[in-house]
Protein backbone atom coordinates (compact mmCIF):
# COMPACT_ATOMS: atom_id res chain seq x y z
CA UNK A 1 0.00 0.00 0.00
CA UNK A 2 1.39 3.40 -0.88
CA UNK A 3 1.78 6.06 1.78
CA UNK A 4 -0.87 8.28 0.21
CA UNK A 5 -3.29 5.37 0.28
CA UNK A 6 -2.59 4.86 4.01
CA UNK A 7 -3.10 8.56 4.67
CA UNK A 8 -6.44 8.60 2.82
CA UNK A 9 -7.56 5.37 4.47
CA UNK A 10 -6.99 6.51 8.03
CA UNK A 11 -8.09 10.13 7.64
CA UNK A 12 -11.25 9.61 5.58
CA UNK A 13 -12.24 6.04 4.71
CA UNK A 14 -11.67 4.49 8.15
CA UNK A 15 -11.83 7.70 10.18
CA UNK A 16 -10.97 6.68 13.73
CA UNK A 17 -13.92 8.40 15.37
CA UNK A 18 -16.72 8.40 12.86
CA UNK A 19 -16.19 4.97 11.31
CA UNK A 20 -14.24 2.90 13.83
CA UNK A 21 -15.46 4.58 17.05
CA UNK A 22 -11.97 4.69 18.61
CA UNK A 23 -11.44 7.63 20.95
CA UNK A 24 -15.08 8.53 21.46
CA UNK A 25 -14.71 9.57 25.12
CA UNK A 26 -12.52 12.64 24.38
CA UNK A 27 -14.51 13.24 21.20
CA UNK A 28 -17.69 13.79 23.22
CA UNK A 29 -15.96 15.17 26.35
CA UNK A 30 -13.52 17.74 24.94
CA UNK A 31 -15.42 18.96 21.87
CA UNK A 32 -17.36 21.73 23.62
CA UNK A 33 -15.19 24.53 22.23
CA UNK A 34 -12.87 24.64 19.25
CA UNK A 35 -9.79 25.84 21.15
CA UNK A 36 -9.74 22.75 23.37
CA UNK A 37 -10.58 20.54 20.40
CA UNK A 38 -7.51 21.74 18.49
CA UNK A 39 -5.32 21.18 21.57
CA UNK A 40 -6.67 17.68 22.09
CA UNK A 41 -6.33 16.87 18.39
CA UNK A 42 -2.72 18.04 18.28
CA UNK A 43 -1.79 16.05 21.39
CA UNK A 44 -3.44 12.88 20.10
CA UNK A 45 -1.75 13.22 16.70
CA UNK A 46 1.61 13.66 18.39
CA UNK A 47 1.13 10.65 20.67
CA UNK A 48 -0.31 8.29 18.03
CA UNK A 49 2.62 9.05 15.72
CA UNK A 50 5.31 8.49 18.36
CA UNK A 51 3.49 5.51 19.89
CA UNK A 52 3.09 3.82 16.49
CA UNK A 53 6.84 3.83 15.89
CA UNK A 54 7.79 2.88 19.47
CA UNK A 55 5.29 0.01 19.79
CA UNK A 56 6.29 -1.23 16.33
CA UNK A 57 9.92 -1.37 17.43
CA UNK A 58 9.05 -3.06 20.73
CA UNK A 59 6.97 -5.69 18.94
CA UNK A 60 9.49 -6.60 16.27
CA UNK A 61 12.72 -6.24 18.26
CA UNK A 62 11.59 -7.47 21.68
CA UNK A 63 8.44 -9.60 21.49
CA UNK A 64 8.98 -11.47 18.20
CA UNK A 65 12.57 -12.70 18.90
CA UNK A 66 11.46 -14.19 22.22
CA UNK A 67 8.10 -15.54 20.92
CA UNK A 68 6.17 -13.35 23.32
CA UNK A 69 3.55 -12.00 20.87
CA UNK A 70 0.75 -12.93 23.29
CA UNK A 71 2.02 -10.23 25.68
CA UNK A 72 1.24 -7.58 23.05
CA UNK A 73 -1.71 -5.95 24.87
CA UNK A 74 0.07 -5.84 28.24
CA UNK A 75 3.32 -4.45 26.83
CA UNK A 76 1.69 -1.89 24.57
CA UNK A 77 -0.44 -0.31 27.28
CA UNK A 78 2.54 -0.07 29.64
CA UNK A 79 4.72 1.38 26.89
CA UNK A 80 2.05 3.91 25.96
CA UNK A 81 1.50 4.94 29.59
CA UNK A 82 5.22 5.51 30.19
CA UNK A 83 5.62 7.17 26.80
CA UNK A 84 2.92 9.71 27.60
CA UNK A 85 4.60 10.46 30.94
CA UNK A 86 7.98 10.82 29.23
CA UNK A 87 6.60 13.06 26.50
CA UNK A 88 4.98 15.23 29.12
CA UNK A 89 8.33 15.71 30.87
CA UNK A 90 10.27 16.27 27.63
CA UNK A 91 7.79 18.83 26.29
CA UNK A 92 7.78 20.65 29.62
CA UNK A 93 11.59 20.90 29.48
CA UNK A 94 12.02 21.75 25.79
CA UNK A 95 9.06 23.95 25.03
CA UNK A 96 7.09 25.45 27.92
CA UNK A 97 4.78 27.16 25.40
CA UNK A 98 3.81 23.85 23.80
CA UNK A 99 3.43 22.31 27.25
CA UNK A 100 1.07 25.09 28.23
CA UNK A 101 -1.04 24.35 25.16
CA UNK A 102 -1.03 20.54 25.32
CA UNK A 103 -0.15 19.82 28.96
CA UNK A 104 -3.62 19.33 30.36
CA UNK A 105 -4.62 16.92 27.59
CA UNK A 106 -1.59 14.63 27.75
CA UNK A 107 -2.53 12.65 30.91
CA UNK A 108 -5.97 11.96 29.41
CA UNK A 109 -4.45 10.32 26.37
CA UNK A 110 -3.17 7.16 28.08
CA UNK A 111 -6.66 5.75 28.28
CA UNK A 112 -7.63 6.93 24.80
CA UNK A 113 -8.65 3.93 22.69
CA UNK A 114 -7.19 5.59 19.59
CA UNK A 115 -3.57 5.23 20.75
CA UNK A 116 -3.71 1.56 21.74
CA UNK A 117 -5.96 0.99 18.73
CA UNK A 118 -3.47 2.28 16.16
CA UNK A 119 -0.62 0.34 17.82
CA UNK A 120 -2.57 -2.92 17.48
CA UNK A 121 -3.85 -2.13 13.97
CA UNK A 122 -0.26 -1.52 12.78
CA UNK A 123 0.67 -5.03 13.92
CA UNK A 124 -2.48 -6.74 12.53
CA UNK A 125 -1.92 -5.09 9.13
CA UNK A 126 1.80 -6.08 9.33
CA UNK A 127 2.98 -2.62 8.33
CA UNK A 128 6.69 -1.79 8.11
CA UNK A 129 8.07 1.03 10.25
CA UNK A 130 7.45 3.83 7.73
CA UNK A 131 3.91 2.60 7.07
CA UNK A 132 3.29 2.43 10.82
CA UNK A 133 4.54 6.02 11.18
CA UNK A 134 2.25 7.18 8.35
CA UNK A 135 -0.73 5.30 9.77
CA UNK A 136 -0.14 6.81 13.23
CA UNK A 137 0.09 10.32 11.78
CA UNK A 138 -2.99 9.80 9.60
CA UNK A 139 -5.05 8.34 12.44
CA UNK A 140 -4.22 11.39 14.57
CA UNK A 141 -5.06 13.78 11.72
CA UNK A 142 -8.38 11.98 11.17
CA UNK A 143 -9.12 12.31 14.89
CA UNK A 144 -8.25 16.03 14.78
CA UNK A 145 -10.43 16.61 11.72
CA UNK A 146 -13.45 14.96 13.34
CA UNK A 147 -13.06 16.63 16.75
CA UNK A 148 -12.49 20.12 15.29
CA UNK A 149 -15.53 19.82 12.99
CA UNK A 150 -17.56 18.52 15.92
CA UNK A 151 -16.52 21.40 18.20
CA UNK A 152 -17.62 23.93 15.58
CA UNK A 153 -20.98 22.21 15.28
CA UNK A 154 -21.40 22.17 19.06
CA UNK A 155 -20.51 25.86 19.38
CA UNK A 156 -23.35 26.61 16.98
CA UNK A 157 -25.70 24.15 18.65
CA UNK A 158 -25.28 26.08 21.91
CA UNK A 159 -27.09 29.00 20.28
CA UNK A 160 -29.86 26.85 18.83
CA UNK A 161 -33.18 26.13 20.54
CA UNK A 162 -32.65 22.39 21.15
CA UNK A 163 -35.61 20.61 22.77
CA UNK A 164 -35.21 19.56 26.42
CA UNK A 165 -34.09 15.91 26.49
CA UNK A 166 -31.93 16.30 23.35
CA UNK A 167 -29.83 19.07 24.89
CA UNK A 168 -26.14 18.29 25.48
CA UNK A 169 -24.95 14.78 24.76
CA UNK A 170 -27.85 13.32 22.74
CA UNK A 171 -27.75 16.07 20.12
CA UNK A 172 -23.95 15.68 19.98
CA UNK A 173 -24.33 11.98 19.17
CA UNK A 174 -26.97 12.66 16.55
CA UNK A 175 -24.82 15.36 14.89
CA UNK A 176 -21.89 12.93 14.93
CA UNK A 177 -24.13 10.35 13.28
CA UNK A 178 -24.99 12.78 10.50
CA UNK A 179 -21.28 13.58 10.08
CA UNK A 180 -20.57 9.85 9.84
CA UNK A 181 -23.23 9.65 7.14
CA UNK A 182 -21.28 12.24 5.14
CA UNK A 183 -18.03 10.33 5.71
CA UNK A 184 -19.61 7.22 4.17
CA UNK A 185 -19.05 8.90 0.82
CA UNK A 186 -15.37 8.08 1.25
CA UNK A 187 -15.35 4.47 0.14
CA UNK A 188 -12.57 1.91 -0.38
CA UNK A 189 -13.16 2.31 -4.12
CA UNK A 190 -11.62 5.80 -3.79
CA UNK A 191 -8.19 4.17 -3.46
CA UNK A 192 -8.62 1.90 -6.49
CA UNK A 193 -10.14 4.67 -8.61
CA UNK A 194 -7.18 6.92 -7.90
CA UNK A 195 -4.80 4.03 -8.83
CA UNK A 196 -3.03 4.20 -5.49
CA UNK A 197 -2.69 0.45 -4.89
CA UNK B 1 -27.85 -7.07 53.35
CA UNK B 2 -30.21 -4.48 51.93
CA UNK B 3 -27.27 -2.14 51.26
CA UNK B 4 -25.48 -4.92 49.41
CA UNK B 5 -28.41 -5.47 47.10
CA UNK B 6 -28.28 -1.77 46.28
CA UNK B 7 -24.68 -2.16 45.09
CA UNK B 8 -25.93 -4.83 42.70
CA UNK B 9 -28.94 -3.06 41.26
CA UNK B 10 -27.54 0.46 40.94
CA UNK B 11 -25.42 -0.52 37.92
CA UNK B 12 -28.39 -1.95 36.06
CA UNK B 13 -30.62 1.12 35.93
CA UNK B 14 -29.79 4.09 38.11
CA UNK B 15 -26.08 4.22 37.24
CA UNK B 16 -26.21 2.29 33.97
CA UNK B 17 -22.65 2.59 32.59
CA UNK B 18 -23.74 2.96 28.96
CA UNK B 19 -26.67 5.36 29.09
CA UNK B 20 -26.30 7.24 32.36
CA UNK B 21 -22.56 7.47 33.07
CA UNK B 22 -21.71 7.17 29.33
CA UNK B 23 -18.45 5.26 29.70
CA UNK B 24 -16.72 2.71 27.49
CA UNK B 25 -18.42 3.79 24.31
CA UNK B 26 -15.87 2.50 21.79
CA UNK B 27 -16.93 -1.18 22.09
CA UNK B 28 -20.60 -0.27 22.59
CA UNK B 29 -20.79 1.40 19.20
CA UNK B 30 -18.04 -0.58 17.47
CA UNK B 31 -19.29 -4.14 17.93
CA UNK B 32 -23.03 -3.58 18.21
CA UNK B 33 -23.85 -4.42 14.59
CA UNK B 34 -24.71 -8.03 15.54
CA UNK B 35 -26.32 -9.41 18.68
CA UNK B 36 -23.81 -12.28 18.94
CA UNK B 37 -20.86 -9.85 18.97
CA UNK B 38 -22.58 -7.77 21.64
CA UNK B 39 -23.00 -10.87 23.81
CA UNK B 40 -19.36 -11.87 23.25
CA UNK B 41 -18.15 -8.39 24.21
CA UNK B 42 -20.39 -8.39 27.31
CA UNK B 43 -18.93 -11.72 28.39
CA UNK B 44 -15.40 -10.37 27.98
CA UNK B 45 -16.15 -7.19 29.92
CA UNK B 46 -17.97 -9.13 32.65
CA UNK B 47 -15.03 -11.50 33.18
CA UNK B 48 -12.42 -8.72 33.23
CA UNK B 49 -14.49 -6.39 35.44
CA UNK B 50 -15.37 -9.12 37.95
CA UNK B 51 -11.80 -10.34 38.43
CA UNK B 52 -10.21 -6.88 38.32
CA UNK B 53 -12.63 -5.73 41.03
CA UNK B 54 -11.86 -8.85 43.13
CA UNK B 55 -8.06 -8.55 42.76
CA UNK B 56 -7.95 -4.79 43.28
CA UNK B 57 -10.25 -4.76 46.30
CA UNK B 58 -8.30 -7.65 47.84
CA UNK B 59 -5.02 -5.78 47.28
CA UNK B 60 -6.32 -2.31 48.12
CA UNK B 61 -4.24 -2.06 51.31
CA UNK B 62 -1.07 -3.41 49.65
CA UNK B 63 -0.92 -1.23 46.52
CA UNK B 64 0.89 2.07 47.30
CA UNK B 65 -1.28 5.02 46.34
CA UNK B 66 1.48 6.73 44.33
CA UNK B 67 1.56 3.96 41.70
CA UNK B 68 -2.01 2.75 41.94
CA UNK B 69 -3.01 3.55 38.35
CA UNK B 70 -0.11 1.61 36.69
CA UNK B 71 -0.76 -1.28 39.09
CA UNK B 72 -4.45 -1.38 38.11
CA UNK B 73 -3.54 -1.24 34.43
CA UNK B 74 -1.21 -4.24 34.79
CA UNK B 75 -3.95 -6.26 36.53
CA UNK B 76 -6.53 -5.32 33.89
CA UNK B 77 -4.18 -5.92 30.95
CA UNK B 78 -3.28 -9.40 32.24
CA UNK B 79 -6.96 -10.29 32.58
CA UNK B 80 -7.66 -9.00 29.07
CA UNK B 81 -4.80 -11.13 27.71
CA UNK B 82 -6.36 -14.19 29.39
CA UNK B 83 -9.75 -13.33 27.85
CA UNK B 84 -8.17 -12.91 24.41
CA UNK B 85 -6.44 -16.31 24.61
CA UNK B 86 -9.56 -18.11 25.88
CA UNK B 87 -11.78 -16.56 23.18
CA UNK B 88 -9.20 -17.30 20.47
CA UNK B 89 -9.14 -20.96 21.53
CA UNK B 90 -12.85 -21.64 22.13
CA UNK B 91 -14.90 -19.13 20.09
CA UNK B 92 -12.63 -18.13 17.16
CA UNK B 93 -15.56 -16.65 15.19
CA UNK B 94 -16.38 -14.20 17.98
CA UNK B 95 -12.66 -13.51 18.47
CA UNK B 96 -12.22 -12.43 14.85
CA UNK B 97 -15.50 -10.49 14.79
CA UNK B 98 -14.48 -8.45 17.85
CA UNK B 99 -11.06 -7.75 16.30
CA UNK B 100 -9.27 -4.74 17.73
CA UNK B 101 -12.08 -4.05 20.24
CA UNK B 102 -11.16 -7.09 22.36
CA UNK B 103 -7.67 -5.88 23.41
CA UNK B 104 -9.20 -2.41 23.77
CA UNK B 105 -11.11 -3.63 26.86
CA UNK B 106 -7.88 -2.57 28.63
CA UNK B 107 -8.63 1.10 28.02
CA UNK B 108 -12.37 0.70 28.57
CA UNK B 109 -13.16 3.48 31.03
CA UNK B 110 -15.77 1.36 32.87
CA UNK B 111 -13.17 -1.07 34.20
CA UNK B 112 -10.54 1.43 35.32
CA UNK B 113 -13.36 3.69 36.51
CA UNK B 114 -14.87 1.01 38.77
CA UNK B 115 -11.42 0.04 40.05
CA UNK B 116 -10.64 3.63 40.96
CA UNK B 117 -14.08 4.73 42.18
CA UNK B 118 -15.28 1.56 43.89
CA UNK B 119 -12.96 -1.44 44.28
CA UNK B 120 -10.12 0.60 45.76
CA UNK B 121 -12.35 1.73 48.65
CA UNK B 122 -14.69 -1.19 49.34
CA UNK B 123 -14.64 -4.79 50.55
CA UNK B 124 -14.30 -7.78 48.22
CA UNK B 125 -17.98 -8.80 48.58
CA UNK B 126 -19.28 -5.32 47.76
CA UNK B 127 -16.87 -5.10 44.82
CA UNK B 128 -18.11 -8.41 43.41
CA UNK B 129 -21.71 -7.17 43.60
CA UNK B 130 -20.72 -3.86 42.04
CA UNK B 131 -18.92 -5.65 39.19
CA UNK B 132 -21.86 -7.97 38.53
CA UNK B 133 -24.35 -5.09 38.53
CA UNK B 134 -22.19 -2.87 36.31
CA UNK B 135 -21.50 -5.64 33.80
CA UNK B 136 -25.18 -6.57 33.62
CA UNK B 137 -25.93 -2.89 32.98
CA UNK B 138 -23.24 -2.79 30.28
CA UNK B 139 -24.53 -6.03 28.72
CA UNK B 140 -28.11 -4.72 28.66
CA UNK B 141 -26.99 -1.45 27.07
CA UNK B 142 -24.84 -2.97 24.33
CA UNK B 143 -27.35 -5.76 23.58
CA UNK B 144 -30.21 -3.26 23.34
CA UNK B 145 -28.29 -1.18 20.78
CA UNK B 146 -27.25 -4.31 18.87
CA UNK B 147 -30.82 -5.64 18.85
CA UNK B 148 -32.22 -2.39 17.45
CA UNK B 149 -29.43 -2.06 14.87
CA UNK B 150 -29.64 -5.63 13.66
CA UNK B 151 -33.43 -5.90 13.67
CA UNK B 152 -34.07 -2.68 11.75
CA UNK B 153 -30.79 -2.58 9.83
CA UNK B 154 -30.74 -6.08 8.35
CA UNK B 155 -33.89 -7.81 9.62
CA UNK B 156 -32.00 -10.61 11.33
CA UNK B 157 -30.96 -11.56 14.86
CA UNK B 158 -27.64 -13.38 14.99
CA UNK B 159 -27.05 -15.72 17.93
CA UNK B 160 -24.58 -18.57 18.27
CA UNK B 161 -24.93 -21.61 15.96
CA UNK B 162 -25.95 -24.78 17.83
CA UNK B 163 -26.65 -28.14 16.18
CA UNK B 164 -29.08 -27.68 13.29
CA UNK B 165 -29.68 -24.05 14.19
CA UNK B 166 -27.47 -21.83 12.01
CA UNK B 167 -27.52 -19.01 14.55
CA UNK B 168 -29.29 -16.48 12.32
CA UNK B 169 -33.00 -15.76 12.84
CA UNK B 170 -34.72 -13.94 9.96
CA UNK B 171 -37.53 -11.63 11.03
CA UNK B 172 -40.15 -11.77 8.22
CA UNK B 173 -41.21 -8.19 7.45
CA UNK B 174 -38.01 -6.47 8.57
CA UNK B 175 -35.86 -8.80 6.43
CA UNK B 176 -37.51 -7.49 3.27
CA UNK B 177 -37.50 -3.84 4.34
CA UNK B 178 -34.17 -3.18 6.07
CA UNK B 179 -33.04 0.35 6.95
CA UNK B 180 -29.45 -0.37 5.91
CA UNK B 181 -27.93 2.78 7.42
CA UNK B 182 -28.67 1.54 10.95
CA UNK B 183 -26.39 -1.46 10.46
CA UNK B 184 -23.56 0.84 9.33
CA UNK B 185 -21.43 3.24 11.37
CA UNK B 186 -23.78 6.30 11.36
CA UNK B 187 -26.65 4.16 12.68
CA UNK B 188 -24.73 3.36 15.86
CA UNK B 189 -24.26 7.07 16.65
CA UNK B 190 -27.85 8.01 15.77
CA UNK B 191 -29.35 5.22 17.91
CA UNK B 192 -27.02 6.06 20.79
CA UNK B 193 -28.18 9.70 20.56
CA UNK B 194 -31.89 8.83 20.58
CA UNK B 195 -31.54 6.27 23.39
CA UNK B 196 -29.53 8.73 25.49
CA UNK B 197 -32.25 11.35 24.93
CA UNK B 198 -34.87 8.81 26.03
CA UNK B 199 -32.94 7.94 29.22
CA UNK B 200 -32.37 11.64 30.03
CA UNK B 201 -36.07 12.32 29.51
CA UNK B 202 -36.95 9.37 31.74
CA UNK B 203 -34.64 10.59 34.54
CA UNK B 204 -35.94 14.16 34.40
CA UNK B 205 -39.54 12.90 34.41
CA UNK B 206 -38.87 10.90 37.58
CA UNK B 207 -37.25 13.92 39.21
CA UNK B 208 -40.27 16.09 38.51
CA UNK B 209 -42.62 13.71 40.34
Amino acid sequence: MSYIAILLTFIFINNFILVQFLGLCPFIGVSKNSENAIGMGASVTFVTTVASVVTWAIYYFLLVPFNLQYLQTLTFILVIASLVQLLEMVIQKISPALYKALGIYLPLITTNCAVLGIAIINITNSYNVMEAFTAGLAAGLGFTLAIVLMSNIRERLDLMPVRGPYRGMPIAFISAGLMALAFMAFDKSLITNLHLV
Amino acid sequence: MKANIKELTKGIFKENPVFVIVLGLCPVLGVSSQVSNAIGMSAGVMFVLLFSNIIISALRKVIPSSIHIPAYIVVIASLVTITEMVMHAFVPSVYSALGVYLPLIVVNCIILGRAEAFASKNTVVDSILDAIGMSIGFALGITLIALIRELFGSGTITLFPMGNFSGVINIPWFYDNPIRVLALAPGALLIMGYLKAFFDWNTSRKKDK
